[in-house]
């Protein structure tokens, strides 16, 4: 899928710019649609960076409801660590988990992996083929299916309809 | 407009706040593991809120003068994607390295795993 | 603005306080790592000061110092990891 790379690159680019620049002039529009389009030719025609994403109406109102469960999870997992931190004493028992994820495409792992980082209690340590190791600051599950359902179901729902 | 500028100082400060969550978990946690947790969670959480907040402390300039909004929101997405990847990678040296875990710890199935040859621990190409 | 300035303000000292006790850990630190780390979260509140500083005296420009600082610092933190991982 060598278009739908270059689409998606050359979008990102113009976003950019578009957002430091911050004007409709057309010059300026003209600009950045050559420059994009040059960076985009030459450096992203064989990359396999964004292989996987899905495109259309449903997979952008699905980035919505991505970036609104983030913030949720993120406002979440400071409410928890600041608990942690300003309780007097140490209420923690940590522990390195394995999760299996279903997910294929590079770019949808990272994500993936990211959320995880920043959701409450939890840090990806290493990434093995489709297996994460999660260091969890209270180890509430061992067994693999059980971890899985608890730390990563909600984000890898919403990503399925991002990326195949 | 002067709601704007409340509602953004408030929320610079709770960012600050926030960030100072951040060096008190890393003086009071046990071991690396649990240092670098806190520490990312929340030093993310501050400066992305803070950033907003300052975005909207600005707001008569958002759509006429200096551009403050595209600048802040290129800022936040780089913060986003930046500083849980380095953190990661930080932590995957710790480990790799033998740094011990705290005594609380319950459970290493990394290790288990390293031990029994499931998987190599990663090459330097 | 002038009878707000005071909050902003504040949030400064707070920094400011935070980046200090961060240099204990920086200083104290039993392994590399955690002079790594503390040296990572005293750059982020570095930036949101660059921010802040920005937003007192006005000038947009200052945020694009902050995006270049914020770039270095992170490429700094991944050198400092691969060659602790003995891949530099």
């Amino acid at each position: 899928m060598k278009a739908k790379n270059l689409i998606v690159s050359f979008s990102v680019l113009m976003i950019a710019w578009l957002l430091l620049n911050w004007t409709l002039d057309p010059l300026i529009v003209a600009i950045g649609i050559g420059l994009s389009l040059l960076i985009s030719v030459l450096f992203c025609s064989k990359c396999t960076v964004f292989e996987g994403i899905k495109l259309g109406p449903k997979a952008f109102a699905y980035t919505f409801v991505y970036i609104l469960v983030f913030i949720r999870e993120l406002i979440k997992a400071n409410m928890d660590v600041t608990k942690r931190v300003l309780t007097p004493g140490l209420n923690i028992e940590p522990g390195i988990v394995k999760i299996k994820t279903n997910l294929k495409s590079k770019m949808a792992r990272l994500i993936l992996a990211n959320s995880i980082t920043l959701t409450p209690g939890t840090f990806t340590i290493h990434v093995e083929g489709e297996y994460f190791y999660i260091h969890w600051i209270s180890t509430e599950a061992v067994d693999i299916e059980e971890a899985t359902q608890k730390i990563a179901n909600t984000f890898e729902n919403i990503l399925k309809e991002l990326y195949e | 407009m002067d709601i704007f500028k409340l509602i953004g100082a408030i929320m610079l400060l709770g960012g600050s706040l926030s960030l100072l969550v951040a060096a008190i978990g890393m003086l009071k946690m046990p071991d690396v593991y649990n240092r670098v947790q806190v520490a990312t969670k929340a030093s993310t959480f501050g400066a992305i809120f803070s950033f907003l907040g300052l975005a909207i402390i600005k707001f008569e300039h958002w759509f006429t003068g200096e551009n403050w909004l595209g600048r802040v929101i290129i800022l936040i997405i780089f913060i986003y994607i930046t500083n849980p990847v380095s953190s990661h990678v930080l932590m995957r040296a710790a480990y790799f390295m033998r740094f011990p875990l705290s005594k609380l710890t319950k459970t290493d199935v990394l290790r288990d795993d390293t031990n029994s040859n499931l998987l190599k621990e990663p090459k330097n190409e | 603005m002038n009878n707000l300035d005071w909050i902003i303000y504040l949030a400064i000292g707070i920094i400011l306080i935070a980046m200090s006790l961060n240099l204990i850990r920086f200083f104290k630190g039993p392994s590399v790592v955690d002079k790594v780390v503390a040296f990572d979260v005293i750059s982020l509140s570095g930036l949101v000061l660059i921010g802040t500083v920005a937003v007192l005296t006005n000038r947009v420009i200052y945020i694009d110092v902050a995006i270049v600082y914020g770039l270095l610092s992170f490429i700094g933190v991944i050198v400092v990891a691969k060659y602790l991982q003995k891949g530099l």
